[in-house]
């Protein structure tokens, strides 16, 4: 790890401030990523500006019906929230789906959404890899890992966004707010958050250097049910393979693709009348394929037409209550 | 010599009078574990202030460093010394004895310019504090020159050959055998290496006495230790003194110590103050040995009523270019089932891979995961349930030598097992039964794994407080040694647990091999009773011929030893009193104990019967296992909480190796993929649903005197693949390429239409 300086903000203003002004700053919030990935030197900021004690923490109603969360809500506090887990299960689901009950407690709103790619070769510092160091190649391409992705992978990144988290806010609608380095608050959707890699896989998100997210705010839920679903290797602290979330008509994959993927196409084709399997099939259609990875589209496949279905008869029993 | 005949003879442990031998008394060191005092080998506190050593590791397979750049190394803050070969002190040729004698030869750290694995640690950086060691570790330059490294195993089994001194063994005549029997089934399955992933990473703090080096280090094996450092070192064995008190895991992986204890030792020794070093996570998968990748062939061919006529187990294993280690998953089939015609055997390739060598249930682990499978598949060939399948197979004696069993309860275990676990509602056909999204099922396999006793010595004190204390180079990885030594010597002695001190793990202790092969508890329990019937002798000797005593006079073959008393009749001492009165400064005796001369004429093997219930999601091919049983036979049992511990840990191991665990090679950098515990993934509390084991009584008289065997790698053997056969028979997939994660699973699913 290198020696860096560190220092606690006590409002957003000036924690954005300090990154600003300060060279190699970087905000911390829980930690749960950035240290780790400091330890390795993969991350390699110089100054610290520690947000986690901003009072942006709380969980509010918004005058549309929906709900605000702060972006320091440790993701424990966001998918216990009772109006979380009545309007909203399909968020709770995704979050405690994550990491572990440890990491959850420590783990920011913001920090999950932010948190960096799990690809083997990216831990991996004896590996090249353009997201560590951009221009350096990547060693997952030539490689065999089943982690990679099959929606939007470029010739230069194959990694897939780890946030489950990310993937039902998609579903939801949701919303970021954030303050930029000139003071200015501005709220986009967060499905415009994330970036597919491109030729620069070390930009993951559309922020400025010094963007400070905020909050991230839910519209009403929309109508219908809602069911977040994961496959992975072990029961419980391993990321997705792929991973949906339903919330009304929307869809969202996870475990895909460098971003939490909207599946508008499949969405339409639903609307349409088509079978889940077919809305997929039309989805996937452009889906690059690794021997290694290939298994994801079946996966998806079969994962969306269960979760639509549990999700429905949830809506159902909802009703009948 | 004596004779296992001797053994039978009643002693304190097998009568057993106050009950405490197999009570699941709580773990001795169990307060100190829990409470985060207990100081493992980093945490030790030094005499002073330590400095703290970090490894570089190659980041090339094979090849050399051309060039070493360490300047900004050295100039970093806080920096004490940086080597490399060029600069580490010189120490002995790799393997070199001084004394003949020894139990190891010198392991020289940072040898020379070839780097024949990756993540071989090649630089070494020692600092003023932790921080400083890793920054400047990260300033290391090092150039290689590389060769293309032969790290594919898959594509070199066509290279593998015997492994050294050995060759395959045949009864009878397989190829004929098997070409005659009625009923065939030749498949081939596949294991991943695995790695230990203990929880406490290697590691070692070294500080000199004069010329003494004083080491702590995290290692299962004391004496091979402390010869080692001390030929490496190129000192005298007595100028080592090596301790290893707690350990966090070791599962074979801590057998043999690693460059953190030289490289500690070296630096404290040129520092002239106590250095630490220990494994980064990252550092242990490459740094430390793994169990290697096999191939396993089973041919077995039968009769149409399931007598085996032909059983065939080939394995086929690599080791590092350098080795030999041998992943011997064929050998526990020799005495498995009866069949006329046998052959089995194991072939070995040299890779430019880090080192194999054995991890928990070496062989059975990986062995069982083939073998118990084609049992399950050869019997839904022939219509035969796979309990019975077994027992009309079960061999009246063992079936390559012939020798009789000291015990063999499988059959009892197999059938109580299935009694227990409800084995009859299981339905023959797979893909019948579901439950909400889960397909259901229901599988069983067969455990087996060897028995060993080696020699040991012990000795047992008592104070004029009338504490007993057990001191013995042993050593307690997280098995529960501590617990089961202060149970004999209280057993022995006629004392509370209360009154009982264990002082283990340290080379000035009487010597004992250490923890492995589940040969603890036997090894080191057999020498402890040996020194408690020395004391028990010598503490009735001197009661009864000390004029001061109630007992003077009288024949100390009768005196009883309990609660703390000593008596003949209804004349009785307390042995505080005794001590006190007639040995004021203590009593000490040594005790050993070694295999009987005819031991080897039985064939002595622990066992079991593995029954699981998983469900499969067969929209995505993930499996839980929802109940799961072990029914073990394995001697007499000395703490039923700690056995237990030991036989659900090896059960949960099973099912990650049916799983989860597993580490894939880069073929191209020989570098291994998963590097930490996010990667490298082992069964988690939400992998196993109910899950029981159970011991059955019994004595094995043949193994020692206590009738006791090991359980530590039981549990390992045939827990995988009993998850593998319930997976099958919920939903009709075999995958024989392990861990069965859902991506193969789901190529499987798909194709049987589900
Ligand atoms: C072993 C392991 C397994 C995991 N498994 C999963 C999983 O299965 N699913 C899953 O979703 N997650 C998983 N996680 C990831 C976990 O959810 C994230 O580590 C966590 O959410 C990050 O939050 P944090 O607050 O600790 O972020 P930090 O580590 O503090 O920060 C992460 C990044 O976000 C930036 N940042 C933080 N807050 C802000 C802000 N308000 N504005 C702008 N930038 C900010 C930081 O500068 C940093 O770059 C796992 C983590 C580990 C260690
Ligand atoms: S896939 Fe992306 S993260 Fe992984 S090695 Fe390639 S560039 Fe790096």
């Amino acid at each position: 790890m290198k020696a860096f300086t560190y220092e606690r903000a006590s409002d957003a203003r000036g924690a954005v401030e300090a990154v600003v002004n300060t060279p190699g700053a970087r905000f911390i919030a829980g930690g749960t990523n950035l240290l780790d990935l400091m330890k390795l030197e993969i991350e390699q900021p110089q100054h610290l500006v520690d947000v986690s004690r901003l009072p942006i923490a709380g969980i509010e109603d918004t005058d549309e019906g929906g709900l605000r969360i702060g972006a320091m809500a440790t993701n424990t506090r966001v998918a216990s929230d009772s109006r979380v887990r009545a309007r909203y299960r399909v968020l709770s689901q995704a979050i405690v789906s994550g990491a572990s009950g440890q990491l959850r407690n420590k783990a920011t709103t913001g920090g999950n959404l932010l948190q960096r790619t799990r690809c083997p070769y990216f831990y991996d510092t004896s590996k090249p890899c353009n997201k560590r160091r951009p221009g350096d190649g990547c060693a997952a391409i030539a490689g065999h890992i089943r982690e990679s992705a099959i929606l939007g992978a470029s010739t230069a990144c194959i990694a897939v966004h780890p946030s489950d988290m990310a993937v039902a806010l998609v579903a939801l609608d949701a919303e970021v707010e954030t303050l930029s380095p000139a003071g200015h608050a501005r709220r986009f959707p967060l499905m415009e958050l994330h970036r597919l890699p491109g030729d620069t896989p070390h930009l993951e998100t559309h922020l400025i250097p010094g963007e400070l997210i905020t909050a991230v705010v839910l519209p009403p839920p929309p109508p219908g049910g809602q069911q977040y679903r994961k496959a992975r290797d072990r029961a419980s602290y391993a990321t997705a393979h792929a991973s949906v979330a339903i919330a009304g008509g929307r869809i969202a994959l996870g475990g895909l693709a460098h971003k939490p993927w909207r599946a508008v196409d499949a969405e339409a084709a639903l609307a349409d009348g088509a079978s889940p399997a077919e809305a997929m099939a039309r989805e996937l259609k452009d889906a690059a394929l690794r021997d290694e990875n290939a298994f994801k589209v079946p996966l998806a496949t079969r994962l969306v037409a269960a979760t639509i279905a549990e999700a429905q008869a949830q809506a159902g029993a909802g009703r009948d209550a | 010599m004596s004779s296992v005949h001797d053994w039978a003879a009643p002693n304190p442990v097998t009568t057993n009078r106050s009950g405490l031998i197999g009570k699941p008394v709580d773990r001795y060191e169990g307060p100190l574990k829990v409470t985060g005092t207990a100081p493992y080998a980093y945490e030790v506190q030094p005499p002073s202030p330590p400095a703290y050593g970090v490894m570089v590791g190659a980041t090339i397979a094979a090849g050399r460093i051309a060039d070493v750049d360490i300047a900004a190394a050295e100039a970093s803050p806080g920096v004490l010394a940086v080597w490399t070969h060029r600069n580490v002190p010189s120490q002995p040729p790799r393997g070199a004895k001084a004394h003949p004698r020894s139990t190891a030869g010198s392991s020289p750290a940072l040898e020379n310019d070839r780097v024949s694995y990756f993540g071989q640690p090649v630089a070494f950086v020692v600092a003023d504090t932790l921080e400083n060691a890793v920054a400047a570790s990260m300033l290391v330059n090092l150039t290689y020159e590389a060769d293309a490294p032969d790290v594919d195993f898959a594509a070199s089994l066509d290279a593998a050959g015997q492994p050294p001194g050995e060759q395959d063994v045949e009864i009878g005549n397989f190829e004929d055998g098997f070409a005659a029997s009625g009923v065939k089934l030749d498949e081939t399955w596949t294991t991943p290496i695995q790695n230990h992933c203990q929880m406490e990473p290697c590691a070692s703090i070294a500080w000199w006495e004069g010329d003494v080096c004083v080491a702590h280090t995290s290692i299962q094996m004391v004496k091979p230790a402390q010869h080692g450092l001390a030929e490496t070192l190129g000192i005298d064995r007595d100028a080592v003194h090596l301790m290893t008190r707690y350990i966090g895991g070791g599962f074979g992986g801590k057998g043999q110590t690693y460059d953190d204890l030289t490289l500690a030792a070296l630096a404290a020794r040129a520092l002239k103050q106590p250095v630490k070093v220990a494994f980064t996570r990252q550092q242990m998968m490459h740094g430390t040995i793994h169990r290697p990748a096999t191939v396993q062939r089973v041919r077995l061919g039968a009769d149409k009523d399931g007598r085996l006529n032909a059983f065939s187990l080939m394995t086929w294993t690599h080791c590092h270019r350098s080795g030999s280690f041998t992943e011997h998953a064929s050998n526990f089939a020799r005495a498995l089932y009866a069949a006329p015609n046998r052959l089995t055997g194991h072939r070995l390739v040299r890779l430019d891979l880090p080192h194999a060598g054995p991890m928990r249930a070496p062989g059975e682990a990986s062995g069982t995961l083939s073998l118990e499978c084609a049992m399950d598949e050869l019997a839904e060939q022939l219509g035969l349930d796979p309990v019975d399948l077994r027992i009309r197979n079960e061999p009246p004696v063992d079936p390559e030598n012939g020798r009789p069993f000291s015990q063999r309860q499988l059959v009892r275990c197999l059938r109580e097992g299935a009694q227990l676990f409800g084995w009859e509602r299981r339905t023959a056909k797979p893909g019948q039964v579901r439950d909400g999204r889960w397909l259901v099922g229901m599988g069983m396999a067969a455990a087996i794994r060897g028995n060993f006793l080696l020699p040991a010595k012990c000795s047992f004190s008592v104070d004029a407080e009338g504490v007993i204390t057990v001191r013995q180079g042993m050593t307690d990885i997280g098995t529960g040694t501590y617990t089961v030594l202060a149970q004999i010597a209280a057993e022995t002695l006629g004392v509370p647990l209360g009154k009982v001190v264990v002082e283990i793990g340290d080379s000035e202790l009487p010597p004992a091999p250490g923890s492995g092969g589940q040969f603890g508890a036997a090894t080191a329990g057999s020498a402890a009773l040996a020194a408690g019937m020395n004391l028990r002798k010598a503490l009735a000797e001197l009661a009864t011929g000390d004029p001061r005593s109630p007992l003077y006079g009288d024949d100390p073959e009768l005196v009883t030893f309990q609660d703390g008393v000593i008596a003949i009749e209804n004349k009785s001492e307390t042995l505080a009193a005794l001590v006190a009165r007639a040995a004021p400064e203590g009593l000490t005796v040594e005790g050993d104990s070694r295999p009987a001369a005819d031991m080897r004429e039985w064939s002595t093997q622990t066992y079991g019967g593995h029954f699981c219930e998983v469900g499969v999601d067969p929209v995505t091919g993930e499996v839980r296992v929802r109940r799961m049983l072990g029914v073990f036979a394995a001697g007499r049992i000395l703490n039923a909480k700690t056995a237990k511990s030991q036989l659900t840990g090896g059960m949960i191991w099973g099912i990650a190796s049916a799983l989860h665990e597993g580490n894939a090679v880069d073929p191209r950098h020989g570098s291994l993929l998963a590097q930490d515990l996010a990667q490298y993934l082992v069964t988690v509390q939400a992998d196993v649903g109910e899950l029981d084991a159970i011991m059955l009584d019994e004595v094995d008289d043949k193994a020692n005197p206590m009738g006791i065997k090991g359980v530590g790698e039981l549990g390992n053997s045939g827990a995988g693949a009993a998850v593998a056969n319930a997976i099958y028979n919920a939903c009709g997939v075999r995958v024989r390429d392990y861990p069965i994660t859902p991506d193969k699973l789901l190529a499987g699913l798909i194709a049987k239409g589900l």
